[in-house]
This record gives structure tokens, sequence and C-alpha cells, in this order.
């Protein structure tokens, strides 16, 4: 197989600096955005994310990494969806804690691999918080003018757990959802099948899968069932990385 | 230094001596991260080769590896995305094996480990020589599992993780270092998880 950068991480985009946070938004009740200001604006690519940094009095830090949920827009904001995890300390500081106004020290946008180049049609297919990448390869395409270019299938356990609930729907999303599917849905509720994703896949382009692990490798074997090459897929892994 | 945040405390509580900077203990978690999908590699055609600026080129099959004398690692593993994991215990072969029956020239200062699937990640000769790097086929006494890089991996412990690269296919000895998958995405090109290397420039 290729594994081909679609990007590149410049050397500056590696510098810390310290964002002000300007608004707070919860997306489940499990899920919280953040919009940052930065004072070194770098245009992203959509799929690249940021490391944020948290220093405490004594010196100690702790640092994670968080998908840009944002289109590129060059307004020098973008916006971080954080999943809230038991015992994740980063995570439980960031949705407990941090409010507008607070300052956040962060470096990116990083990652060459999984990026969107916002021209090429490609289908994005997400599980659960691994929507966030996704939805900046959306919300790019919907600004365009070219929403078709891209579509998505985003998996998710119930209606109250579906990141961008009122953003997201449109003629190129599905919604799969796994445990509870809400009235009149036209699927009963289950894992993503072949049926889920077989209309929507077309010949020549990449495929953005991004989830949990298990979640990946599902998604991956039914694409490949779909007759999408394995070299075309293109995988974000989340860990459970607090 | 970094500007502190504020109500931020940190962990409570003694830490961990054995962490490096800026890591956490992921306990009985084991995280799995890679970029391409997982691949199924069967054990009948698989391969391990040592090429480049050798005296000879040598390849293994699986039975081939296996006759090889074992070597066993204990201890600690760093990933860059900031978990650790203490007391694993891998068992596989040393590279130095590998690298004695290929013998590197002198010229030989620098190694790009490949993967089946595509994958390269460099390290500096001398970060897998003299004990410190292993192609590793079990994991705490079970075959290593596909998501983990099975049916075997690099290990290269003291590095970050990502160095240990998944479903290894051999080595390339070069007289230069070049970057690898990640190294060219902005990741550091040694990775030493107690400078704290993560990405390019730290």
């Amino acid at each position: 197989m290729t594994l081909t950068p679609g990007g590149t991480t410049h050397r500056r985009t590696l510098r810390w600096q310290t964002a002000r946070v300007l608004a707070v938004r919860d997306e489940t009740p499990r899920a919280r955005t953040f919009t940052l200001a930065l004072p070194e604006p770098r245009l992203h690519l959509a799929g690249q994310h940021y490391v944020l940094r948290l220093t405490a009095p004594d010196g100690y830090t702790a640092s994670r990494s968080y998908s840009v949920a944002s289109a590129p827009d060059g307004t020098g904001e973008i916006e971080l969806t954080v999943e809230r995890l038991e015992g994740g300390e980063v995570s439980e500081f960031l949705h407990d804690v941090v409010q507008p106004g607070d300052e956040l020290e962060v470096r990116g946008p990083i990652g060459g691999f999984f990026v969107w180049p916002g021209h090429a049609p490609a289908l994005l297919v997400g599980g659960g918080s691994g929507v966030v990448p996704l939805m900046a390869m959306l919300r790019q395409a919907r600004a365009s003018g070219h929403p078709d270019l891209v579509r998505l299938v985003v998996s998710a356990r119930s209606p109250g757990e579906l990141y961008y609930a009122e953003e997201l729907p449109g003629p190129e999303t599905v919604v799969v959802y796994t445990r509870q599917a809400p009235p009149g849905a036209g699927r009963t509720a289950g894992r993503i099948a072949v049926a889920d994703v077989a209309p929507l896949v077309r010949e020549g382009e990449d495929v953005y899968v991004c989830g949990s692990p298990g979640f990946a490798d599902a998604a991956t074997a039914v694409l490949m069932e779909a007759g999408v090459p394995v070299d075309r897929i293109r995988v974000e892994r989340f860990g459970p990385s607090g | 230094m970094a500007g502190i945040t504020r109500g931020f405390l940190g962990r409570r509580g003694e830490r961990d001596p054995r962490l490096p900077p800026g890591q956490y203990d992921a306990r009985d978690q084991w995280p799995v991260l890679h970029a391409e999908a997982t691949p199924r590699i069967s054990t009948d055609t698989w391969t391990f080769t040592v090429e480049g600026l050798v005296e000879h080129e040598v390849s293994w099959t699986w039975d081939e590896i296996h006759a090889l004398p074992r070597s066993r690692y204990d201890g600690a593993i760093h990933c860059v995305t900031t978990w650790s994991k203490f007391d694993m215990t891998f068992d596989g072969v040393s590279v130095d094996t590998l690298l004695e029956a290929a013998r590197p020239l002198p010229s030989a200062t620098h190694v790009m480990a490949v993967s089946h699937t595509g994958y390269t990640t460099n390290l500096p000769l001398a970060d897998v020589a003299d004990g410190k790097a292993w192609v590793v086929w079990d994991a705490d006494g079970a075959p290593l599992a596909v998501e983990h890089g099975g049916p075997a991996r690099l290990l290269v412990p003291h590095l970050y993780f990502w160095k240990s690269a998944k479903w290894v296919s051999g080595l390339r000895l070069m007289d230069h270092d070049e970057p690898g998958f990640w190294e060219r995405n902005g990741y550091h090109d040694r990775g030493d998880p107690w400078a704290e290397q993560r990405y390019q420039g730290d």
C-alpha cells in the first residue's frame, strides 16, 4: 500500500502559542466545543489536529491532541470538540473548569496524512467522537459551494449522542444509530453495515475513517466488502487518551 | 517556561518516577493507533529482510527467524500520544542477532524500518544496536495481536513507540538520515521520551 502524505506540518506550526477561549458550547452531554482565538493564525487543512497543553504551578504538564472541527476559514479562530472521558485529566479539566476568557496553550495544525485537500471527492465515515475531523471536511465542502464533493456517514449510539445534530443533516449525510434509532427512522438500530455505505462508494476516491479502534476496523471491513481498495482508506483511530 | 493554566493543579499524589515528562500510565489499557487499515499478514508469506549498506542482504522466513536465539524485553513502552505502559514482556529476537548476520558496512549510520503496509520510520543505527531493539512476536506471553503489529513488530522501547514499526518487514541501512512516515509529518527524527522529543524542533 502507499502511505503518501496529503500535506505537511511546518516547523513554525509546532511552536506553542497562547489561545484565548472565546466560547464554550455543548454538543452532547459528554462533548463540548471550545472556540479558540489564535494570536498567530495558521490556516489548517480539514482533518488536522492541535495539541493542547495544561501546565500546573509546579511545572507539571499534561497535553492531548484534539481534531479541529471548524473548516479552514482564515478567521484566526478554530473550534475543538472534546469528549469528556472518565478519569481523563485533560478532558475533565476542559469540561469542568475552562470558561470563555481563559487562556490555553496550543500548537498546530499538525498532521499530513488524515487531511482532505478540499477539492477531491471523498467518502467520510465516522463513529462517535470520530466525526469531529470529518465535520471540518463537511463544513469546508459546504462553505465552498460544493457539498456534493463529500458524503458523510456518521455512526452514533442514539440521537442524544449525535454531535452537531442541528447542523449535520443534509442530502450528503447519513446517520446510522447503533443502539437506539429515533421514531420514524428508516433503519433499525444496529452497527454500520455494507448496505449503509455501498450506495455512497464511488470509484477512484479516498475514504476517511475516524473513530475508536473497534469502529475503525469494523468500518474498514465494511468498506472493503463494498469494493473500496484498502490503499484508498485513510484511518484515524481515537484512543482512550483522556 | 510554559504559562500556568488557570485552575490546573495536575495529578494528585505521588508521580511514578518511571513516567517520562508529559506521560500518563495507561495501566491495563493498550491503546491502538495507526494510520492505515489493519492488515492481515500470513506467517506463511511473512519475511524480514536486512538490506542496504550491509555485506550480505539477508532475509528470514517466519520459521527461520524463530530458529534464531530468543531474546526478551521486560519493561515500559511510551507512546507520543502521552500514554506509557509498564511491566510489559515482549519475546522475539534481538536486532543485534539480525545485524550480525548481515554485517553492516562501516559507512552505515542510520536505518529505515519498513513495514508490510508501506509504513516507514527512521532511526540512528546506534538506537537499534547493542541490546536496545528487538523484532518481537509475543507480548505478555501471547502471540502479538494484529492491531498491535502482529505477527511481528519492531520494538525500540527507549524511544517513542511510533519508532517500533508494526507489521515490520525489514531494516534498510543507510549512510544518512531521512524522514519516515510520521517524521515527514512533523514528528521528531529521534523521539527520546525523556527529552520529550515529540515533534520536529523539540
